[in-house]
């Protein structure tokens, strides 16, 4: 990995996943190693005994639970993914653990094996609607007192439904749907030639996209494993002027002149100027004022 | 002896012309007399009150109700959400770069260090590689960041406890640290300084010689004088030792990190343990507590602020000359002189301020070491410009959680000592 991200023993991901799946069993559905980082899919049944699991046996040994993440799919069957972001203080590694949700089915509470899923899963349940079963404390905990909806999901606007103020009549505080000054924009920059939902033709054979930032049909993962084979292939070139020119001799698509006096090229002889004192051009500098 | 008899009566007229008071309160008045029918202690009802929002040393807009048995705490159920501004949501509808302003106002005590996750994230899913010169100035700049957060919570705790100067006198390290902020970014809070793929330009060399002089003069002086105040101030330590210990066990179950867990005598630290940027070619130490008390997580931070000190002069003296921001230019926009001159620079810099970068489609979480703990941001991205979600993991979410069991059977007055040595901050906590 190129990245300065965090170094942490990510040469372990291989085992950690052989030993999760001789661990879970059947809780397991699917481990997958993305950007570096391993995924365990588990069953919404099977969460706090592979959690427990997790936890307690030699090898696994994933002591805290760092962070409960809420994420929504729209499009899926089970549109909200719960993930458990798992560290280990002994083996210095991380994981994280996923468990699909909708609205109706509740996802089994890990506040019996860490007490600090409560606020954790009080937040998830704010912001995205999943429930958990077995929290004994699932209250609203950073949306207003009684806020209605369920703010983070896709569906719910950014400008959300109600705004308050001061009412200086009725001298409180006073909710009223929100009204905008000026319409909601939302301003869509992405190229449309680049947004395709296909990939164009010739595209697949690269192994790496254009350059870091660019649009690419690649996952964050294939993007690291090109790096790693290619910078194993060649040793990294030093950084060049960004927009060097292969061929120093063609100008044709930057309109910069050939390098000056102060690139040690002898300058080409004017026929209209007497040679005289001066090297350069008249006034003895190097150039125009505007220069 | 016959004073005695002479009594009796006097206190019979008493209680007869009291009559008229509440019969409830009439037995809590003579519930110690020797009239009382039974001696002994009576029923007094555990009452609650409201701590916050607008409290001095709530630290920002912290509600608790606490439930209290004359002035020992039974049990406190804190309230957060007040300072909720939805920044995860608004991330979603917003480039990478359009994001790191937001960083910045979560925890506004040290900001620098709240954008080094959400860069360092981003990085990761781009596998960026990233000019030694700006990982070495994004390391500097964290521990300026720590520095200038340390003083003010350390100030700030000490107030709590009822000393007023060394806070004075640490919030003028403060200023000059964020004076120091205003030369290297052009702002002296909300810095909006890293990018992805490096910094956004280059600090002056004057600037990094005044720091170099301010490192070995001013902070040393000024801040071991107002430490020498507290650290070993007799009414400081009645306050702080044995108020609120967390064990081992406690602080990792509950998820702690930074400095409470370490004065909770567990030595992680993930700039030692999982470094980032340059972090593995500093040499630094990394202080334990013993007890874990308040006392010990005062006194972690204060080596904290030492060993910041020494990183920061490490930086100083090994930082390499060379380009701040990778040279790619599909993440880094070009310089101004290069766009003059060259219409493929004008294009990438048109790009990158409309439609921004693209991140290939992946999930990391990425925690940095912040002043308070562990800062990480879980990124998911489907390879578009804009974040699908950014879910931020702050320290303050399960220090306060544990607010609970800390705070049981200690005194009211020392629920503002636990919360100043829990350095709390509701941008952050809420965002």
């Amino acid at each position: 990995m190129k990245a300065p991200a965090p170094a942490w023993a990510s040469s372990l991901n291989e085992a950690t996943m052989e030993a999760a799946r001789a661990t879970l069993g059947a809780a397991l559905l699917d481990t997958i190693e993305i950007a570096g980082e391993v995924q365990l899919h588990v069953t919404r049944d099977g969460l706090v005994a592979a959690m427990t699991a997790l936890r307690d046996t030699p090898g696994l040994e994933y002591q805290q639970l760092m962070e409960i993440a809420g994420v929504d799919y729209p499009s899926r069957a089970e549109r909200f993914e719960v993930v458990y972001c798992l560290l280990s203080l002994t083996r210095n590694h991380r994981l994280h653990v996923h468990v699909g949700a909708t609205e109706e089915t509740p996802v089994p509470s890990v506040t019996g094996l860490w007490p600090v899923a409560g606020w954790l899963e009080r937040e998830v349940y704010d912001l995205y609607g999943v429930l958990f079963a077995g929290n004994r404390d699932l209250r609203r905990i950073l949306t207003d007192y009684g806020f209605r909806g369920h703010p983070f999901r896709k569906d719910f606007p950014l400008s959300g439904y109600v705004e308050m103020r001061y009412s200086e009549e009725q001298k409180r505080v006073v909710y009223e749907p929100v009204k905008l000054a000026q319409d909601f924009r939302s301003f869509d920059f992405e190229s449309p030639w680049e947004g395709a939902e296909y990939v164009l033709p010739g595209d697949e054979k690269a192994a790496l996209p254009e350059a870091k930032g660019a649009p690419t049909p690649l996952t964050a993962t294939q993007v690291q494993k090109a790096d790693a084979a290619q910078s194993a292939k060649a040793a990294p070139s030093a950084p060049s002027e960004p927009y060097a020119k292969k061929d120093a001799g063609s100008t044709a698509e930057t309109g910069a002149g050939k390098p000056g006096p102060d690139g040690g090229e002898p300058k080409p002889a004017d026929p209209d100027v007497l040679p005289g004192k001066s090297s350069g051009p008249a006034g003895g500098g190097t150039g125009g004022q505007n220069q | 002896m016959s004073d005695v008899h002479t009594d009796a009566p006097t206190r019979a007229e008493e209680v007869n012309a009291r009559t008229a008071v509440d019969p409830a309160v009439e037995k809590i008045l003579h519930a110690t007399d020797s009239a009382h029918a039974e001696p002994g202690d009576v029923a007094i009802q555990n009452y609650t009150i409201n701590f916050g929002p607008q409290h001095p040393a709530a630290h920002g807009v912290l509600r608790l109700v606490m439930e209290l048995d004359g002035e020992i705490v039974e049990r406190i159920d804190p309230h957060v959400g007040l300072l909720h501004r939805g920044t995860e949501k608004l991330i979603e509808y917003k480039t990478y770069a359009q994001a790191i302003p937001y960083f910045d106002r979560l925890d506004y005590c040290s900001p620098m260090c709240m954008e080094h996750s959400f860069v360092l994230a981003a990085e990761k899913l781009l596998d960026l590689e990233v000019p030694l010169r700006a990982q070495y100035l994004r390391v500097f700049c964290a521990e300026l960041t720590r520095i200038k957060n340390h003083m003010l919570n350390l100030g700030s705790h000490v107030m709590d406890v009822g000393a007023m100067t060394p806070n004075l006198w640490l919030f003028e390290l403060r200023e000059d640290c964020m004076n120091f902020y205003e030369r290297i970014s052009g702002a002296r809070m909300h810095a909006n300084y890293f990018r992805v793929g490096g910094v956004h330009q280059d600090v002056p060399l004057k600037l990094l010689a005044d720091i170099g002089d301010w490192l070995d003069t001013r902070l040393p002086r000024l801040f071991e004088d107002a430490i020498s105040l507290v650290a070993d101030n007799r009414i400081f330590k009645q306050r702080n030792v044995d108020i609120a210990t967390v064990s081992r066990d406690d602080a990792i179950a509950w998820g702690f990190s930074g400095p409470m867990i370490r004065a909770a005598g567990v030595p992680w630290d993930l700039r030692k343990s999982q470094p980032y940027d340059v972090y593995d070619r500093m040499d630094f130490d990394v202080p334990v507590g013993t007890r874990g008390d308040c006392y010990d997580r005062f006194m972690v931070r204060v080596e904290e602020v030492r060993q910041s000190a020494r990183i920061m002069r490490q930086c100083l003296n090994e930082m390499p000359e060379g380009p701040v921001a990778t040279t790619d230019r599909k993440v880094a926009p070009p310089k101004r002189g290069e766009m003059k001159r060259s219409m493929e620079a004008l294009i990438h810099h048109f790009k990158l301020y409309t439609e921004g970068y693209h991140v290939p489609a992946g999930e990391v979480y990425v925690a940095t070491e912040s002043p308070k703990g562990e800062f990480g941001v879980y990124l998911v991205s489907d390879g578009s410009n804009k974040p699908y979600r950014c879910k931020i993991r702050p320290t303050a979410f399960s220090h306060l959680q544990a607010m609970d069991f800390m705070s049981r059977g200690h005194m009211l007055a020392d629920t503002t000592a636990i919360l100043g040595a829990m350095d709390i901050v509701f941008g952050e906590c809420d965002r």
